[in-house]
């Protein structure tokens, strides 16, 4: 199975978030590490190939800073990478990003794509299925396991509150992966060695800006959100905390 | 003709998901606010009861948009039918709660229609003209205005718990119900779903507990997992966590609290090292007192905590289990 993992590099998730001058994002001296269902993604990719034979691909959009992800992915086993690499690419909103992949890939032949289920900064969720109403693919989401059968596969989705379903479809198909899939694998010494002689194709912006249009919506401002709920921040040093928390327990909460 | 917006409303299994009041009560004060009308619709194959239901709140009128090929739901005819409708009914704002199943079809719906949708909505703010929405980024830690620069029509999902399911107005009478078939043609159709199911019966049930201690993911390590777990020992209560914890394997995924997992409602739900993800908060905002600790100022889990320990976990819970402890020797 031929298979791309799409893989975007967002803000660590212990960055301290400040935001640009602007006020429509946060500026960008912090530190970004993969999101985090894309690297479970990339994970059942691996383990797809490793059962069925064929490649992993891995694509990203975004500055030069986002290839680390690329690197991370080979040095993790992924054959090849795609870098949509310019710093215009992280303005564009989900349905031009996956028009911008669209076009990016358009002489490859996948049998699999493979989103996160939603990206841990902006979190729009739609990036893999708008990805997939553009390729005239079927698509499922939240995907828990995948399958291979004689017709396709078979993927358990993820529903609210504890409850799957089984799904049958045919290939190509674009699947929206989720968190804890499978246990992620470290990468090897060797795999870091051998992921600075595997491809890395770059595509500036210019061969896909016959693909993307202007942004459908508009981010107005950004900003910390108001506290609506009056929390009382206990202080001083632990032990202090600790004794005041244990009246508070007993006092207030009453469970002592 | 005043601009029309639209509550497309969620059932599942013959049920109606009770998130929809939200979602309707949301679309009222829209309509309010702009001038605007409001109806509602239903989607499946037999749906025509609770089309019949919704029209009693106070709605315009009220669809149900039926083909026998709706159920069960496959985003391919989800799709099919609420384009059809939209096209011979135009919206100008089509309002959806943020569930699994409205993830799964609407980016598919306002791509099909070379449209966009503002996902995971906590509201919405009239500025002069303009209509703006407000969703989370990163995590809850920062919130954002955000606008549509397209034409007509906007598709807005609003987050569970945006809106109150139970301030949803009733109508002075019922509204019309109108049932539109749809025409979903062979082939369209290319997921086979099979009957939805719930994991082998979960060994723990949390939501009779009465104290949760919860670690996320500041816990940094399995081993770690030890100090909370003589905590809860020490309070009598049940030891918790965040998804990563049991995607991680390090504690069961019966002890997983949130949208994913269980919802909870205790009297005292200690959460360590938590960051408040929305997805986390659904399963335990209705405990009666919240305790946080998380080194983060800014952790979003603030927002909810009734009180806040802005510290490191293994500072703040060595000390707390053996104040505890004298606490209830001596009592
Ligand atoms: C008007 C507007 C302005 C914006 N301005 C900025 C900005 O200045 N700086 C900035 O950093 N962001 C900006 N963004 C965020 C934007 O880049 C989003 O990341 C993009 O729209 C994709 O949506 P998402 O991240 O919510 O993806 P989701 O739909 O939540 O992501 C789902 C999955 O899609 C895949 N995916 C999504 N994006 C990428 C990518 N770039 N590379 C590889 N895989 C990907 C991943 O597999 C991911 O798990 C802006 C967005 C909008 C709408
Ligand atoms: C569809 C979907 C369903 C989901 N379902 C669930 C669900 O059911 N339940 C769930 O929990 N999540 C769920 N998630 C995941 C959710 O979005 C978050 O990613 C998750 O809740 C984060 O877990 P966390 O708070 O433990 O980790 P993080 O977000 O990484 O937070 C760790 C926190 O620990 C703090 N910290 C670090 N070190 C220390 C220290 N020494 N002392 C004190 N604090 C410290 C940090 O400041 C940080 O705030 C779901 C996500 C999706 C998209």
């Amino acid at each position: 199975m031929k298979i791309l993992v799409c893989m975007k590099q967002v803000p660590q998730k212990d960055a301290p978030l400040k935001l640009n001058e602007t006020g429509t994002w946060i500026r960008e001296d912090v530190s970004y590490e993969v999101n985090e269902p894309d690297a479970y993604a990339l994970e059942e990719a691996l383990r797809q190939k490793e059962k069925h034979g064929g490649e992993v691909v891995v694509i990203t959009s975004g500055p030069a800073r986002a290839q680390q992800v690329l690197r991370e992915a080979l040095a993790k086993g992924a054959d090849r990478a795609i870098h949509l690499e310019d710093n215009a690419f992280v303005g564009l909103d989900a349905f031009n990003t996956a028009r911008a992949f669209a076009a990016a890939i358009k002489d490859d032949q996948f049998d699999l794509i493979f989103t996160g289920l939603q990206s841990d900064d902006y979190g729009y969720a739609q990036t893999g299925v708008v990805l997939a109403e553009l390729l005239g693919w079927p698509h499922a989401t939240i995907i828990m396991q995948i399958e291979k059968n004689e017709s396709g596969i078979r993927v358990k989705r993820e529903l609210e509150a504890g409850y799957f379903q089984f799904v049958d479809m045919p290939l190509p198909a674009v699947l929206t992966i989720q968190s804890g899939i499978n246990k992620l694998r470290y990468a090897t010494l060797i795999g870091i060695k051998q992921a600075k002689n595997k491809p890395l194709r770059k595509v500036a912006l210019a061969e896909v800006q016959s693909a993307v249009s202007a942004n459908l919506q508009k981010i107005e401002r950004l900003y910390v959100p108001q506290k609506t709920k009056n929390t009382e921040f206990l202080e001083g040093p632990a032990g202090e905390v600790a004794k005041k928390l244990a009246e508070k327990l007993r006092n207030e909460v009453r469970v002592l | 003709m005043a601009d029309t917006i639209l509550v497309v409303v969620e059932q599942r299994e013959g049920k109606l998901n009770r998130v929809s009041w939200e979602t309707l009560t949301a679309g009222q004060a829209l309509a309010a606010e702009m001038g605007w009308m409001l109806e509602a619709a239903v989607v499946g194959s037999g749906v025509a009861g609770f089309a019949n239901e919704i029209a009693g709140k106070k709605v315009s009128k009220v669809y149900a948009i039926e083909s026998a090929k709706l159920e069960p739901y496959t985003p391919d005819a989800f799709v099919a039918a609420l384009k059809q409708f939209l096209v011979s009914h135009p919206a100008k704002l089509v309002l959806m709660p943020h569930t699994y199943q409205v993830r799964d079809f609407v980016p598919k719906l306002a791509t099909a229609m070379g449209r966009t949708a503002i996902s995971d909505c906590i509201g919405y703010k009239k500025e002069g003209e303009k209509l703006v929405f407000t969703r989370q980024m990163f995590q809850g830690k920062l919130a954002a205005d955000v606008s549509f620069t397209s034409d007509a029509p906007w598709f807005v999902t609003f987050q569970n718990g945006a809106y109150r399911g139970d301030k949803v107005e009733a109508g002075a009478s019922a509204a019309p119900v109108e049932t539109v078939n749809v025409d979903i043609a062979d082939g369209v159709i290319r997921n086979k779903p099979h009957e939805v199911f719930k994991e082998a019966k979960q060994a723990v049930d949390l939501t009779q507990a009465e104290i949760i201690v919860a670690v996320g993911r500041g816990i940094k390590e399995q081993k770690n997992i030890e100090i909370a777990k003589q905590l809860a020992e020490a309070l009598g209560g049940e030891l918790a966590a965040s998804r990563p914890i049991c995607d991680s394997g390090w504690l069961p995924m019966d002890r997983q609290i949130g949208s994913s997992g269980q919802t909870v409602a205790p009297k005292l739900y200690l959460a360590l090292g938590i960051s408040g993800a929305i997805q986390h908060i659904v399963g335990m905002k209705g405990a009666r007192t919240i305790i946080a600790v998380n080194k983060d100022s800014e952790a979003p889990i603030f927002e909810i905590a009734d009180y806040a320990v802005v510290g490191n976990l293994f500072d703040i819970v060595p000390p707390l289990i053996e104040e505890v402890k004298k606490v209830k020797a001596g009592s």
